[in-house]
């Protein structure tokens, strides 16, 4: 607990802000599906470590309850996802999105 | 007794039930028996009301029937009138009438339409007695529209020929336009004094002003619908085309009953017309003119039954000025002479175009009084009788109608005196034409020739006595005799007499201007007389060249081409502009454009939807920020 | 508690229909809607004998939380319409024994379906409820003009639901800004809470309101200038939807403009009703002109459909007594006398395959009965006296003629083009000489008589004797005026 204090709350909100962007450009800019894929948990989880930050800070538990919803969620997410890659590396023999361009006008 | 009065309307329904129903399975005896006994039914109960009016002490019987409409502060009840002005008319409508179903029976022998006509001319007389029988303007007003349905099917009788269902057409269409006035003249009064019954309409309006504007647009309403119903101009034309219906039908509705309809409306609603100088004034002088115009253009007709049915606009004129000039008792007096005698001409014409196989040109007949001697005898009696010779009735009635027109308004007079000796004049041109002189028409024709059967001559004589003694219910009281026909409708007129100074005429004066008409009559006979007999003149054959005025006269005027080209061909226009331009290019293509204008933005959008991923990706976080910056 | 029967019993035959032979689906059909109609009876006289009716209506909480009633009412207004929906529909049923359809068991379960939907608009008492009976009325009747319907039926039913549906998202958005305005925090949709809400609107809300709900109704009507989906939709549907669409659902939109906005909004009324009233009486000349010029029979019927509307319209908007008990026995009317003429129409263009006028003629020669039966209908629809046509347009012309007699002349002259149009093509289609197309045309069948029978009897009978719907309306009508009257006069 003393740990996590010693630490600024400021620290803590730059990092999960470069995590998060990191994903968020990842997700723009790569065209692997897979890594687009990892961007997507690595926003999630900037946001976890948010809100165990605050959780912590503020003494309020409902953050860290919080942070599990979101881990089942991403994990149902993972096996949803991960499915459908699979699926589309197995039709199209790749997992580059812009090979999946057959819904347009 | 009451009781009595619902009978009156109630047989000729009937028989038209029966006759229209089961026409075809009887057979044409039955048929025969079954129409002209409703009538002659419907007759001696209206001779029982009649005697009972007259005995009445208030002289007004209403019967009540069952509440018609009634909605909010409106009433109206299907209830009867009878008083002497209704009983009147009730003896004119089944007296004649009888007379026409049974002269009917012998000129529509070979029809195959034999049960319909029965069926039409039943439910005829059946609206007709409503007509002067309701209690109220609308009673009158579905007798109205009633009798006008029932013209439309006679006059379109022969539905085959497509200039009569023409005519049929145009008479329906006019004498709605007028109905449509007259309405609105009923909802009027319903607005001015909270009810259209007669009795409380005409008790209110005994404590009216003169000369209020509502009851001037009342009366002049009311009038519209006169001069539809009863052909006056600028409404009149239908009347001469009507004569496509059979001859029995030209007599009973478009001479003797339903035309003088507007006669009938405007005696009954006397109190408002005296209220109203105006609207009197304006009555007065469309009659004038009508008759006038009618009767010149009747002077170079070639057809036995326009040149009638001329003859029957230029009389309803006649009637109109006496009304116009407030002599509402002689007008109803000339419904009656009028028609005596105007069915008589109409029955003999019927019974020479029978003789002559269908034949109506005047120019084609000639010298028949030797062939057909009872009808030149009784034509002659109508043609007297029309042209004013005393003792006729005609002359009783015309006379009176000059007199107090010249009362009035001397220029009113003149005009009316010129229309009467025209009438003189093209009457005996047709008398003269007909049956005088040697045969024009064929070989084939005059084999044919053949006085009517029974059926057909006893009608004729029966109103060619009637044409004779009919006027002597109204002798002028320069005779010294009582006017038994003023004294009988006195009730009916009091509250205008009340409101209008009474115009006495001197005797002298009277007798000057009964001696001037008829001299300018028999100077009128004596031109005929020596032009087409001893000079043996004819009317020119078609196409021949004739000097202009008459071309004009034989033209009608122009009329009908005029009311072609100035109403009907820029309503087709309009109609047909409306529907192509108006509706089809406009109003629908708007709301097309509404839904292609959908449709295009939904074109133009969908091109965002390029299939890249990374372009949906981008938007989205490109939106994601943008919902949170602007928050 | 009859109301709800009178809802639901159309709705469960029309199951069994969907559900039994398809064989003998127009039969059943035909049992159900007399035994609906029986039923009817039974409500015109228990509202007869029970002049405050709340008691045969119901009201079941639904939505309780959103203040939505499931809430049925009986009154004068309401029934005349249920008796002439419910008088029509077998008429309606047995006019389509001759034909064949094709999946007749889904035809005649979509015809009661829609019979259910059609009774509860006019008997819902909430605004949602009202709203849902509504556009679920819609739905039937697109499928009986999508998959039974003539040339090119779907662009035209594209076209006709589209438009009427928008029409009607218009009213919801009035009735939910009413709703909103309904004392809180439950707010209600009752249609007294409504109307309580709408009066107490100031100025420019209760225009808006008219407008948005104006709209629904003048298009279901349809009013000019919003009516150019009728006359495609009319000519393409089947025959038995063209009398469902014109003799029962148009009398929708006049319903809805009597009673669900003339007493809501009575300062929108004094605001804009001259100018609805201007567009109703501009319609009536309009398409009473169109009538004029059209060739095809079904057009012309729906043209002069629309001019009667509007005439109808008029009435309603003039807000008196007599325009709108007019109104109410016109609707009657109106709705019995274009069954008839277009069962006529039917019975001409199947025998002789074409529905233009000019190619017909001297069809009476051939087929008197039949000639007879069209005059009379036909007599009824020019509004001649004694026939029922007549009662309804006096009275509309008196209720017109007391808010504007100028307005009543013009609006009048519909008594004049009626008799061009009409008997214009009834010269051209049944007198003069008979030719190829119709010498061999075959007089009525027993079966056809049974259809113009009844109708015939309810045209001369209304005509003589109005007295049954002028008694069941009166008070109705009455309370209506009474309950706005004050506000729109002071």
């Amino acid at each position: 607990m003393q740990t996590i204090h010693n630490i600024p709350m400021n620290m803590y909100l730059l990092l999960s802000t470069v995590l998060f962007s990191i994903g968020v450009f990842g997700v723009l800019l790569r065209r692997n599906a897979i890594i687009i894929f990892m961007c997507v948990e690595l926003m999630l989880n900037a946001v976890n470590l948010l809100f165990v930050a605050f959780s912590a800070y503020l003494g309020d538990t409902q953050g860290q309850v919080f942070v599990f919803f979101i881990m089942a969620v991403a994990a149902a997410e993972v096996a949803v996802g991960l499915a459908i890659l699979t699926m589309i590396h197995r039709n199209t023999g790749s997992v580059d999105i812009e090979t999946l361009n057959k819904l347009k006008h | 007794m009451n009781q009595l009065i619902p009978l009156i309307p109630l047989f000729p329904l009937i028989g038209f039930l029966i006759v229209g129903l089961f026409g075809k399975k009887i057979s044409k005896n039955s048929i025969s028996i079954l129409a002209s006994g409703s009538i002659l039914a419907s007759f001696l109960v209206s001779v029982a009301v009649f005697v009972q009016v007259q005995n009445s002490a208030s002289h007004a019987i209403t019967v009540n029937l069952f509440d018609w409409i009634s909605s909010g502060k409106l009433h109206v009840s299907f209830s009867f009138l009878a008083d002497p002005l209704s009983a009147l008319f009730l003896l004119i409508i089944t007296g004649v009438g009888f007379l026409i179903h049974v002269y009917s029976v012998g000129y529509m022998k070979e029809d195959e339409g034999f049960h319909r006509f029965f069926a039409y001319l039943n439910l005829f007389v059946f609206f007709m007695l409503l007509l002067v029988l309701g209690s109220n303007y609308l009673i009158l007003f579905v007798g109205w529209e009633g009798v006008g349905l029932c013209s439309y099917l006679l006059i379109g009788f022969w539905f085959k020929n497509t200039a009569f269902n023409n005519a049929a057409k145009k008479a329906f269409i006019m004498n709605r336009i007028g109905d449509l006035g007259f309405l609105l003249g009923i909802l009027l009064i319903y607005l001015t004094f909270g009810s259209i019954n007669y009795i409380e309409v005409f008790g209110q309006a005994k404590f009216f002003s003169s000369e209020q504007p509502v009851i001037t647009a009342i009366t002049l309403l009311l009038f519209i619908g006169a001069m539809g119903k009863s052909a006056q101009l600028p409404l009149y034309t239908w009347l001469p085309d009507a004569m496509a219906g059979p001859t029995p039908v030209s007599a009973l509705i478009h001479a003797a009953t339903m035309v003088t309809a507007g006669v009938y409306m405007i005696a009954r609603s006397n109190i408002l017309y005296t209220l109203s100088p105006f609207s009197m004034q304006v009555v007065a002088i469309v009659g004038v003119l009508t008759s006038l115009f009618a009767a010149s253009i009747g002077l170079f007709q070639n057809d036995i039954k326009k040149v009638l049915a001329y003859s029957t606009v230029s009389q309803l004129g006649l009637m109109f000025l006496a009304l116009g000039v407030g002599a509402y008792t002689t007008g109803v007096f000339h419904v009656m002479t009028h028609a005596f005698f105007k069915a008589l001409l109409f029955l003999g014409a019927g019974s020479v175009i029978h003789a002559m196989g269908g034949e109506q040109d005047i120019r084609k007949m000639g010298g028949l009084k030797k062939y057909l001697p009872l009808t030149y005898l009784t034509f002659l009696a109508g043609t007297l009788a029309i042209s004013g010779i005393f003792p006729f009735a005609g002359f009783f009635s015309k006379d009176e109608i000059l007199a107090h027109t010249f009362e009035h308004n001397k220029f009113l007079w003149f005009l009316a005196s010129i229309a009467s000796a025209m009438t003189a004049f093209y009457m005996f041109r047709l008398l003269y034409l007909t049956f005088f002189s040697g045969f024009r028409g064929t070989k084939e024709q005059e084999h044919h020739l053949h006085e009517s059967p029974k059926s057909m001559t006893i009608p004729l004589i029966l109103l060619a006595i009637l044409s004779l003694v009919g006027g002597f219910v109204g002798i002028p009281e320069v005779f010294h005799v009582s006017h038994w026909l003023n004294g009988f409708l006195a009730p009916v007129f009091a509250d205008s007499e009340m409101k209008t100074m009474p115009e006495y005429t001197h005797h002298g004066t009277e007798i000057t201007l009964i001696l001037f008409a008829l001299s300018v009559a028999i100077a009128m006979i004596y031109l005929a007389n020596n032009y087409y007999v001893r000079l043996g003149k004819r009317p020119p054959e078609e196409g021949a060249a004739i000097p202009p005025f008459q071309k004009v006269l034989y033209n009608k005027y122009y009329v009908d081409e005029l009311y072609t080209t100035v109403f009907m061909k820029p309503f087709n226009w309009v109609s047909d502009k409306f529907y192509r331009f108006i509706e089809l290019r406009f109003v629908n293509v708007i709301v097309n454009s509404v839904g292609e204008g959908v449709s295009w933005g939904s074109r133009t959008l969908r091109l965002l939807q390029t299939g890249s991923i990374e372009f949906y990706l981008l938007i989205m976080v490109l939106s994601i920020a943008l919902i949170l910056f602007v928050r | 508690m009859i109301a709800i029967l009178l809802v639901l019993f159309p709705f469960f035959a029309s199951l069994l229909v969907l559900a039994g032979n398809a064989v003998s689906a127009k039969k059943a059909a035909l049992f159900f809607s007399v035994l609906e109609l029986l039923l009817t009876f039974y409500a015109y006289y228990l509202v007869r004998i029970q002049p405050d009716a709340t008691a045969l209506g119901c009201t079941i909480p639904w939505i309780a939380s959103l203040g939505i009633n499931f809430k049925l009412q009986l009154d004068g207004i309401n029934l005349l319409l249920v008796v002439l929906t419910n008088v029509l529909l077998p008429i309606i049923v047995l006019s389509s024994f001759t034909k064949s359809y094709k999946n007749a068991g889904v035809f005649y379960s979509l015809v009661l379906f829609m019979q259910m939907a059609l009774v509860g608009v006019f008997l819902a008492m909430d605004g949602f409820l009202f709203y849902i009976f509504w556009e679920l009325a819609l739905i039937p009747i697109y499928f009986i003009c999508l998959l039974w319907g003539g040339e090119d039926r779907a662009r035209i039913t594209f076209k006709f639901f589209i438009y009427t549906l928008s029409g009607s998202l218009f009213m919801l958005l009035g009735l939910i800004f009413l709703y909103q305005h309904t004392p809180g925090p439950l707010h209600s949709f009752d249609i007294n809470a409504l109307y309580k809400a709408g009066q107490g609107l100031d100025v420019k809300a209760q225009s808006f309101i008219f407008w948005c709900m104006f709209l629904a109704f003048a298009i279901k009507m349809p009013l000019f200038p919003f009516h150019t989906w009728q006359p495609d939709t009319y000519t393409t549907a089947p025959t038995q939807g063209t009398m469902l669409l014109s003799g029962i659902m148009l009398k929708m939109g006049t319903y809805g403009l009597l009673r669900w906005l003339m007493p809501m909004v009575p300062l929108g009324i004094a605001e804009w009703g001259p100018m609805a009233i201007a567009l109703a009486v501009i319609g009536i000349i309009y398409a009473s002109c169109i009538a004029v010029v059209q060739k095809d029979y079904k057009r012309l019927i729906a043209y002069s459909s629309i001019a009667h509307v509007g005439l109808i319209a008029a009435g309603i908007l003039a807000f008196n007594t007599q325009g709108l008990q007019g109104a109410l026995v016109q609707m009657f009317s109106h709705g019995v006398n274009v069954i008839g003429l277009f069962f006529i129409v039917d019975i001409i263009s199947t025998r002789t395959n074409t529905r233009e006028i000019a190619k017909l003629g001297g069809i009476r020669n051939v087929a008197p009965q039949f000639a007879a039966f069209f005059l009379i209908v036909l007599l009824g629809s020019i509004a001649l006296p004694l026939t029922n046509g007549f009662i309804g347009e006096f009275l509309l012309l008196n209720g017109i003629f007391q808010y504007s007699a100028w307005i009543a002349g013009i609006a009048g002259l519909s008594v004049i083009l009626g008799a061009i149009y009409m008997l214009r093509s009834y010269q051209n289609s049944m007198l003069g000489e008979p030719n190829g197309l119709t010498s061999t045309f075959r007089d009525l069948t027993v079966n056809e008589k049974a259809v113009l029978i009844p109708l015939v009897v309810l045209i001369i009978g209304l005509g003589i004797y109005p007295k049954p719907l002028l008694d069941l309306t009166g008070p109705a009508i009455q309370h209506l005026i009474n309950s706005s009257l004050p506000i729109i006069k002071p």
